[in-house]
């Protein structure tokens, strides 16, 4: 499983939240890898533990055992001060909520601005200006239109494009973007994807968590199915899509909706509800 | 057959702090028929949530609606002005499942406590008995255990409590249900969950008709008979959902359509593009077709002159492209030798 030119190792990692009977594994012996240039989808439904598992190689949060490794930095899991800073001018994430990942207080060219703050050497003055304007044009958004804004004065794609404009800028050597689309309209969905194909343009691998498997076959080179904490199937996308072996993923894949034509009319209207089945058995 | 409801230029405005108004929907008019689901999709403030909150005689300061009809049931009432609607109207008649309905359990309220308290709204002489049996019947239909009854809304997973909430808000027997992007907020799996439990309601003839919202065409081509495609606060397109999806005539149902992302071999590897540009602000609308400024067939007329929604062949549109081809079709094959 370890290969030479990996970026990212993922070695039986686990996180338990709570103790004694309360306690919950949301990650349960979780391994893979990421290598360079590489855009990896991490599908699965609401509390499957994607998010945890991000949260984890970010390094927000300790895990319960288990070790991350990354390229040049060895073992990251136990990185504190200086070395875990070193680490994070290398990792950078794009949220969810594009509402609450913004600090209120700060315009976008304060917001842009200090994000450099945690490079070595970042660029100063009409440099500065530069790189910033560029990594904002890259996106489609118009510098001196964003730039004075507020968060609250931008609608939820412009912020999830001022993200990864941010993350552009940093050049970053892996991306986590955890759910980035959820919360955009199908319209821009589509946008924002295509960034996250142009990061992998720039040489960053991506690690892009999903609970849609239409976006992650658009996207993404290989697939790892996440079920109740741990990854139950993974492969390339193409195998994975064309033949699911575990009940989960071909579940998840036939609850993608597909362009219909109307609402199915065929359907027992005495016989008993159907029970929506939450959890299919295998494991 | 009569529709359930038809709603005749319906015009809501947001009135701002500085007296500013907002104009959100703009003269749109439709009707439901008993039995059917309407499907209307668009992208963010479009003016699917003011409608749905002018439809479902939800709308309170600072939204006003502004001009329109309403005739629901065989009753008209005028919206704009003082006339009050039926009391009957709200909650039975017409009910409105909202958006991020999660988060609309009041915490502090057991399950219980809170159907009771719906059924009560209604109905002031309902026995406490007998509207817990009726929750709990309604519950089972949707498997979920009665236990969920006594339990506090944060003891409850999303997807149980968007269930609570779809049977809290269809506890009167609506006729009309109007489900405000009931599923944007979950996965797919509960997504089709939950579209299942409003269609069995549906076909249960628990509920008659349904006005179902949202940004996601693939959904909704799953669950609509029909859909009406809103562009900044006007109806765009509306026909069948057969025909919004392998016909779409307007050059925004088609770019909608040409963003959806599904799980086929079409779309790996290929590069789609999203639609370029913004909705229009709706304070400084462009004077022709809304949607002129993104569209890549817009011409000087559509910059200057509004397109009228205009019914061909049993579907309607509004678009001066779509106008000027059907106008052309006939001498094409005229010329045919």
């Amino acid at each position: 499983m370890t290969r030479v030119s990996s970026l990212l190792e993922v070695e039986r990692l686990s996180r338990q939240f709570g103790s004694g009977r309360s306690a919950v594994l949301a990650v349960k012996d979780v391994s893979f890898s990421v290598a360079p240039g590489e855009i990896v989808a991490v599908v699965g439904e609401s509390g499957s533990g994607k998010s945890t598992l991000a949260r984890l190689i970010l390094r927000l949060l300790p895990p319960t055992s288990g070790t991350i490794r990354f390229a040049g930095l060895g073992e990251i899991t136990r990185l504190r001060g200086r070395a875990l800073r070193h680490y994070w001018q290398q990792v950078q994430a794009i949220f969810q909520d594009p509402f609450s990942t913004f600090n209120q207080f700060l315009t976008v060219r304060r917001l842009l601005e200090r994000s450099l703050g945690i490079v070595d050497n970042p660029p100063r003055g009409a440099d500065r200006e530069c790189a910033i304007a560029q990594a904002l044009q890259s996106v489609g958004l118009e510098p001196s239109d964003v730039l004075p804004k507020w968060p609250h004065q931008l609608s939820g794609g412009q912020r999830q494009r001022v993200m990864i404009a941010r993350a552009l800028l940093l050049q970053p050597k892996l991306v986590i973007a955890d759910e980035p689309t959820s919360m955009l309209d199908a319209s821009l969905r589509v946008t924002v994807l295509n960034l996250l194909a142009d990061l992998r343009q720039r040489g960053s691998s991506v690690l892009f968590i999903t609970h849609d498997l239409g976006q992650a076959f658009y996207l993404a080179d290989r697939l790892l199915v996440m079920y109740q904490g741990e990854i139950v199937e993974r492969g390339p996308v193409e195998a994975v899509l064309r033949s699911p072996r575990h009940p989960y993923t071909q579940r998840l894949l036939a609850d993608v909706p597909r362009l219909g034509d109307g609402r199915p009319t065929a359907r027992p209207a005495d016989g008993p509800i159907r029970l929506v089945q939450r959890r299919p058995s295998g494991g | 057959m009569q529709p359930l409801l038809n709603a005749q230029r319906i015009c809501a405005a947001y009135r701002l702090e500085n007296g500013d108004e907002v104009q959100a929907v703009d003269h749109v008019s439709l009707s439901v028929f008993p039995g059917e689901v309407l499907g209307v999709v668009g992208e963010s403030g479009c003016g699917k949530s003011t409608l749905a909150a002018v439809l479902s005689l939800t709308a309170r300061p600072p939204l006003m609606v502004k001009a329109g009809t309403l005739t629901l049931a065989g009753q008209q009432v005028t919206l704009a002005g003082k006339q009050p609607y039926p009391v009957t109207w709200r909650g039975r008649l017409v009910a409105l499942l909202p958006q991020g309905a999660m988060n609309s359990l009041n915490p502090t309220l057991r399950v219980r406590d809170f159907a009771f308290d719906v059924l009560r709204a209604h109905d002031r002489q309902v026995d406490r008995r007998v509207a817990l049996e009726r929750a709990r019947e309604r519950l089972q239909q949707l498997s979920l255990p009665p236990r969920v009854l006594d339990a506090y809304p944060h003891q409850l997973s999303g997807g149980m409590k968007q269930r609570v909430v779809a049977v809290l808000s269809t506890l009167l027997n609506p006729r009309l249900l109007i489900a405000d992007e009931p599923t944007s907020a979950l996965d797919v799996s509960s997504q089709r969950a939950l579209v299942n439990l409003l269609l069995e309601l549906l076909e249960r003839e628990i509920i008659a008709s349904i006005i179902f919202i949202s940004h996601d065409l693939p959904l909704l081509s799953n669950v609509a008979d029909r859909i009406a495609v809103m562009y900044a606060g006007e109806i765009v397109e509306l026909a069948t959902t057969r025909e919004i999806i392998r016909a779409p005539q307007h050059p925004y149902t088609r770019a909608l359509l040409q963003a959806t992302l599904v799980p086929e071999r079409t779309i790996r590897g290929r590069r789609i593009e999203g639609i370029p540009g913004q909705p229009p602000d709706l304070r400084k609308r462009p004077p022709g077709c809304r949607f002129s400024p993104r569209c890549p067939h817009a011409t000087d007329r559509c910059r200057r002159e509004r397109p009228p929604l205009e019914t061909i062949d049993g579907r309607a549109v509004a678009c001066w492209w779509v106008f000027e081809r059907e106008r052309r079709v006939p001498s094409v094959e005229e010329s045919v030798p």
